[in-house]
This record gives structure tokens, sequence and C-alpha cells, in this order.
């Protein structure tokens, strides 16, 4: 009965493309999701992440390509694709005319569940999202982190097997993050494949084993965390401050420090193994920035490499 | 006074060597001008919905006057053996009326949400409210734009009911600036309410409902106020838009009148208006000083 | 919570019913929301609505009234202003109703509280959500023409037991608004749009015989009147109101029914490009 599951993809996307006149949301991506995955899209603002999200939620067609959700087109059978989604969009859109608790029950009697499951079910999800004090509040009253959390709980009202998050993080005080983060990773536990879009580097790094970099709405690479740095970096990075009109004519004499270099308008970044002899070497060279930092590569690096410029501008 | 406070050093930041003027300036012009600048900023908005506003401004009285002053006027008159109401036509008498409302409209329109989302949902009043503008010049700035338009709206309506032979008397124009001035009368009481909004409950609507509604149906606007029992005619003798439907009605028709009853619309209009911006000022002050 | 995955959970099998991307036959939830929301709103802004009917009716009825006296009736007798003009104000009052809830209302959950982007996240469909949100629309609709009716009984205006079909024919004449305003909501973008709705509504209130009869224009201008769904509202009802029934009747009625069948196509057909393009 049971079946090897980790080759089965839950989501097939082939060629997919979204365009609205000229202009390509979406262009021509491929992927694979397997099932019980946590899959991310990482990319800067514009990149085609909610578009890519719409889609694979039903609620957005294409232009070109193919997508399955767990064996059938979202476009053609919307309503039995989206019954086995969780859906976090990325402005929360709660119900503000009902209660906390209300928002819950109403959104899972769009799923045609009965109230004998969606009153414990509801409370089951307060507990989840450490909300069960506020049940009765009013969703104006709640704060930002709580407002995302109550989304989260809504968005699992279904039992779920697929939970899309575009941008869960966004807006949250670091305390918020994390305490969502763990919620997260406990959905994951459980097997629930997820499917995020996020800007941060250290959010894809904490939850994705997989993610796509999308930029103007192509793939630009593909792989787990650390492969993608292994791929596109190098293990350390020095980061040297020398004034915002002197960068630049600085980097030019720093050719040769470390493996390779990036002048950016605020910074420069060289890419070396071994940062801290790196540093050597430039204070060596009688060259003193007004600050520097040797810290790990991380996926801000690869975004950097790999499309010339920064995620979060 | 050292170049460095009034911004003569070139930071960079400006290549073309742009300099603000110093600050003291700033505070001095903004002490003197500031209820105009911040006028600028709300006409400046209403730019965005301009030709809704002409458009309006436009429609309103010809779908009106025609409606009432020819479609209904024809039951009117023919009843009165084409005497109408008082002497004159029907749609010389109604045609006041309808001015004055379309005022209290277009302030009811621009005194109400727009005042509410300055605090809350658009927060249009906290960027000034940052800058050297004190509180009650934001809250003047705003009536001052929405007379701009009332202005606007009245002299268009004004013009037109001479189009369609509304104005007997020579001092009928005088019927316009009552318009204004009952606008404002209704609408800065209603400012101030608005500014005291915390919470949005659905309480326009009920202001339309409950008062700009019967304030229209019960001010002796479509038909005299005598032809109502004495038990609902206090309505009228509060209403701002009786107030002003009477003496717009005296200029325009030369309506007869004892001069001291005038005299009691005008200080009432004026009372209502100077009373309600009074108040506006104080709770602009203290929402935007929380 | 079970981590054992089968192959089953991961096919779905496939309905192919007419409409099936739309419409998931779950209308019900959204009337539910509805329902539960309107709890917490305000009441007396329920009430309201019911309100300002009456007080055109009791103050024009009274005042013009006594201005106009009597006029000439469907049936061509003699009726008393307050009895010509409440059918009419009913007919208003749906149209109100339905266009202030499938437009304004509609405008707003959409663009602004983000509700209909939840709802359709589920397995809801478009189409449940429409046809959920008419239904609010006119249930509220029959109680402002229920309580209409009674003061119009009250006030002495009803003379005939005919009268009680006021009723389901407001309910008639707001679905065919609502259907309609929908579908036209959906071309929106701006407020600034949503203001052209009140261009178009107050001359159709002013002109549809509302408060004078039809004769009083130009043949041209009658003809471009009885094309508007109001004046068949408000002739209908006028008609219902003193119980004379004419083959017109059956024409009024036929308007509103093409016109809810050409509004439903008209909202499904830009559901479909809205949400699924």
């Amino acid at each position: 009965m049971h079946t090897n599951v980790s080759t089965k993809s839950v989501i097939s996307a082939r060629n997919l493309t979204k365009a609205y006149g000229e202009f390509k949301a979406v262009d021509d991506i491929s992927f694979e999701v397997p099932a019980g995955e946590s899959f991310g899209l990482l990319g800067p603002n514009g990149a085609g992440k909610s578009t890519a999200m719409r889609m694979i939620g039903g609620v957005s067609g294409r232009t070109l390509g193919e997508l399955d959700i767990m064996g059938l087109d979202p476009e053609q059978h919307g309503p039995e694709v989206r019954a086995h989604l969780g859906v976090v969009p990325q402005q929360d859109n709660l119900d503000e005319d009902l209660k906390v608790r209300d928002n819950l029950i109403v959104y899972g009697r769009y799923f045609g569940l009965p109230l004998s499951y969606l009153r414990p079910k509801a409370d089951e999800l307060l507990e989840f999202a450490q909300l069960s004090d506020r049940a009765g509040a009013k969703v104006d009253a709640l704060s930002g982190g709580m407002k995302r959390r109550l989304t989260i709980a809504r968005s699992l009202i279904n039992d779920p097997k697929i939970l899309l998050l575009d941008e869960p993080t966004t807006g949250l005080d670091p305390q918020a993050r994390h305490t969502l983060w763990d919620r997260l990773f406990r959905l994951k536990e459980a097997g629930v494949t997820l499917i995020l879009t996020t800007h941060y580097m250290d959010e894809a790094e904490q939850l994705c084993d997989r993610l796509i970099v999308v930029d103007s709405g192509s793939i630009m690479a593909e792989g787990s965390p650390s492969s993608l740095i292994k791929q596109y970096s190098t293990r350390e990075v020095l980061e040297l401050r020398f004034g915002a009109e002197r960068n630049a004519a600085m980097a030019g004499r720093l050719e040769g420090v470390g493996e390779r270099l990036e002048a950016l308008p605020d910074r420069v970044l060289i890419y070396t193994n071994d940062g801290e002899s790196a540093l050597e070497e430039v204070t060596g060279a009688g060259l003193h920035p007004i600050t520097s930092l040797v810290r790990r590569a991380s996926l801000e690096d690869v975004f950097l490499r790999l499309t010339g410029r920064s995620l979060i501008e | 006074m050292s170049s460095r406070d009034t911004g003569t050093r070139n930071t960079g930041l400006s290549p073309s060597g742009l300099k603000a003027h110093p600050p003291p300036e700033a505070a001095r012009r903004a002490r003197r001008f500031g209820s105009f600048y911040f006028a600028e900023h709300v006409l400046r908005s209403m730019r965005g919905y301009g030709w809704t506003i002409v458009a309006s401004s436009v429609g309103t009285p010809v779908v009106y006057l025609f409606a009432m002053g020819i479609g209904l006027a024809s039951l009117v008159d023919a009843r009165a053996g084409n005497q109408g109401i008082g002497d004159v036509s029907y749609l010389t008498f109604v045609a006041p009326a309808l001015l004055v409302t379309a005022a209290i409209m277009v302030a009811n329109e621009e005194f109400s949400y727009p005042v509410m989302a300055g605090f809350k949902w658009r927060r249009i009043y906290h960027g000034p409210n940052a800058s050297p503008l004190s509180s009650s010049q934001i809250a003047t700035g705003h009536l001052m734009a929405v007379a701009v338009r009332l202005i606007f709206t009245c002299g268009i309506y004004f013009l037109i009911m001479m189009l369609f032979g509304a104005v007997p008397e020579a001092t009928g124009w005088l019927a316009a600036v009552v318009a204004v001035v009952c606008g404002l009368s209704f609408g800065l009481p209603l400012m101030a309410y608005a500014a005291g909004i915390e919470e949005e409950k659905g309480q326009f609507p009920m202001v339309m409902r409950f008062v700009v509604t019967p304030l229209f149906l019960f001010s002796g606007t479509v038909f005299p106020l005598d032809s109502l029992p004495m038990v609902v005619r206090w309505i009228g003798w509060l209403s701002p838009l009786w107030h002003g439907t009477e003496l717009g009605r005296v200029f325009s028709y030369d309506y007869a009148e004892p001069v001291w009853l005038s005299v009691v619309h005008v200080v009432y209009l004026v009372a209502l208006a100077l009373a309600g911006w009074a108040i506006a000022k104080r709770r602009y002050t203290r929402r935007l000083g929380k | 919570m079970s981590t054992t995955i089968r192959q089953q959970d991961l096919q779905l099998q496939g309905q192919n019913r007419l409409l099936g991307s739309l419409y998931s036959r779950n209308a019900r939830a959204v009337i539910g929301r509805g329902l539960l929301a309107t709890k917490s709103s305000n009441w007396l802004v329920m009430v309201s609505g019911f309100v300002e009917p009456v007080l055109y009716l009791v103050a024009m009825g009274i005042g013009l009234g006594a201005l106009v006296g009597q006029v000439e009736g469907p049936g061509g007798q003699p009726i008393q202003y307050a009895a010509y003009i409440a059918p009419a104000l009913l007919a208003v009052s749906a149209m109100n109703g339905a266009v202030y809830d499938s437009t304004w209302n509609v405008f707003f959950k959409m663009n602004f509280a983000k509700l209909y982007e939840g709802m359709l996240y589920t397995s809801l469909g478009p189409l449940d959500v429409a046809l959920g949100e008419i239904f609010l629309a006119l249930l509220r609709g029959a109680m402002y023409a229920t309580g209409f009716t009674a003061v119009m009984g009250m006030m002495g205006l009803i003379t005939t037991p005919w009268a009680l079909l006021l009723i389901p024919a407001s309910v008639l004449i707001a679905f065919g608004f609502a259907s309609f305003g929908m579908g036209i909501t959906s071309f929106m973008k701006t407020f600034q749009q949503m203001d052209w709705i009140n261009f178009v509504m107050l001359p159709m209130f002013l002109f549809s015989a509302t408060f004078y009869p039809l004769s009083v224009y130009p043949t041209a201008v009658q003809w471009i009147i009885q094309a508007l769904p109001l004046w068949h509202g408000v002739e209908l009802l006028r008609q219902i109101s003193v119980g004379v029934f004419t083959a017109a009747t059956a024409v009024h009625v036929l308007y509103f029914v093409v016109m809810i069948v050409l509004g439903m196509l008209l909202t499904t057909g830009r559901l479909r490009t809205l949400f699924l393009k």
C-alpha cells in the first residue's frame, strides 16, 4: 500500500509563462516539488514570485505552459485543487467584520466543512498560533505578528497537504519571525509540503530544503541553500567601507585580493575562503577602510553574483 | 548663525547645489501661510477626481432643475392655476432650495470620509503635522479647500439656474453666496464630528440617512414648511438648510419675509459655521498631538 | 498528525461539471459569513435603510401632496399623491439597496478588505461568492420591502390584497439590478469610476415617473425612459398597489427576468476573466 513517495511530485510546472501584454511576469519557468519538501522561491520585489504563487493557488490563469497540482490542472479544477491547499497571501486578508475565532470557522465553511469539525479544530489552531486568549477579540485589535499567525492558522483549517506562503514574515519584528519559523518547522515535520516566497536570505536558509532564485520572471539557479552557496560563492566574505565617494576608487586598488571582488555603491565585497588574511592583506597594502567585517557567505551573495544586484533594494 | 546650520555646506547629496531655505524662514512662512499650504495639498488631491467634480457640478443642477422645476412643476402649477407658490412659478420657488441642497451635499461628501481618512486610513494629516504646520492650520486648510470647491459648484449651479430662467431678481447671485455659507455651516460641525471618530462603524451612512435626508425633506425645500404639521416643523427651524433656503429665496425672487427673520438666518448660519470651525480646530489639535 | 502519505493522497480526481471551475455549490458558506458579519455590524445602519424611503413617503406624501392633490392612477382613477409615489419609492429603494450592495459593497470587499481574495483561495469558486452576495442583498431588500409595505398599510395607502405582491415584486426588481451591478463593478478600478454609477442612478431616479407622470415629456424622451429598468419597476409596483393588471404588467415582469438572465451571464463571464485569466 505504501509507495515510495519521495520521488512523486505534488507540484509540477513546465514552461510556465504569464504575460500581461508585452510584459512577462513569469517567463518560461519549470520546476518540480516532491511531497513533504520545503521549497522556496527567492527573488527581489517584482521578480514574479507572487504571480507564480497565484498560479499554483489556482486563482490566476497562465499564458503558456503546463501546471499540475496533485494530478490536476488548477485552471480546470479550481475548487478541487484549492480544497487541498492552504494559502497565506502576502498581505493578510482577514475578515475584519468577524472575531478571531469566527474567522477560522467561517473560512472552514468555504471548504464545506461541518461545524462539528470546525469548532474543535479552530480551538486547536488558536492554540497552535498562540492566540487562544484572543479567540473573542476583534481582528483590528491584533498586532501585526498576531494577524500573521492567525492567517497561517486560517490556512490550516482544511488540513492542507500543500501550504503556500507568500512572504510569510515580511514586516514582522525578529521575535515574531522566530515564532513563525518555529510553527512552520512543526508543519514541515508533520509532512506538509511548504512552498514559500521570500526575499530574506536567512529565512530561505532556515526553512527551505531546496529553492529557485527568480529574477525578472526567470529561474537563475536552483538547488539547496548550501549547494547554491558552494556553487556561486566562497566560504567567507570581507566587507569594506571607504565612504560613499571612495568605494569605487578603492576597488581598483584592491584587485588581486581574494578570489573575486564586487564594488557596490556603499561598500566593497571581497570573496575569499579566508576573510581574516584578506583583511591583513588590505591593511598591509596601506589601505584603511572606515569599517571592515568578515562574515560567512550567504544566499545574498549568491543572488548578487547571479543578478548583479542586491535582493532588498 | 553659522553657515552649517543654515545648510550652506555642500553635503554632496544635491549635486546641483540646490539648497532649501533655512529652517527659521520655513517656520516663519509656515506660521503665516500654513493653512494655504495645506489647502493647496487638498486641492491638488481633489484634482485626482476633478472630472467627477466638474461633471457633477454641471449634471446635478441640470437634472434636478429639469425634474423638479419642469417635471414636477407641471403637476404643481396646473393645480395652482399657474400661480405656483406665493405668486411665483414652482421652478422659481424650488431653485434656491436645490442650490442650497447641492452645497450641503458637497459639504457632506468632503467633510465626512476625507476628514476621518485623514486621521485614520490614508493618514494625510500626519505628514503635514510633522512639518512646521500647526494642527489648527491643517483643519483650516482643509476647510479652505472645500470652500473653493463649494464656490465652484454653487457658481455653476447659479449659472444654470439663470439659463433655466429661475432667477427673476438681480440680487439672485447672493443666493449662491448664501449656499456656500450654508454648506460650511452644515459642513464644519460635521468636520468636527468626523475628526472625533476613532473607529469606523458606519457613522457616515447614518449621518446621511438620519441627518441629511431628513434635513432635505423637512426644511421647506420642495414644498413650503407650512404644509407640514407643527410637530415636525421644528426640524426646519433647526436646519441650516431651511435658513439658507429661505434667505436664498429672499434674494432670488424677493420672497416676502420680515427683515429681522433674514437677520436671524444670517446669524444662525454664521454661528453654526464658526462653532463647528472652533471645535474642529480643537479636535485636530488634540488628535494630532496624541 | 500522520506523516504517512499514500499514493491516492497525491492524486486528485477531478469532476467535469458545468461551470466546475467557477462554482462549487457552496454559496451557503458565503451567506453564512454574511449573516455572522451582520451580527457584529451596526444594527442602526441596517434599520436606517428602511427608514429612508419611509421618510420620503411621509414628507413628500404630506408636503407635496398638499400642493399636488390627486393624480391619475394606473387604471385611470384619481388617487392620492402619496398613494401615487409610494410604489415608486419602493421601487427606487429596491434599486438603491441592490445597487449599493452589488457595487460599492462589492467594490470595497474586493479591493480594500480583500475579502474575496481569501474566499477564492478556498474551494469556493467565484460564482459561489457572487450568488451568496446577491442572495444576502435580496434578503435585506425583502426585509425592507416588507417594512415599507407595512408603513403604506398604516398610512391607509393600501386598498387591495394584491398589494402583498409588492414584496416579491420588489425582490424581483432588486435581483435585476444586483445581477447587473456586480458585473459592472468588475470593470471598475478606482473610486472615481464608481462615482459614475451615481451619474446613471440619479437621473433614472428623478425621471422614471417617480414623482410625476411620463406624459410631461416629449415622445422621444418617453421612449428613452421606457427603455430603462427603473421605469418598468415603478410601473409594475404601481399597478400591483392598486390591483390593476394589463398586458404591460407581463412586459414589466419579463423585462426583469431578461435583465436577471443577462446580468448573471455578464457577471459569470466577468468573474471568469477576472479570476481565472
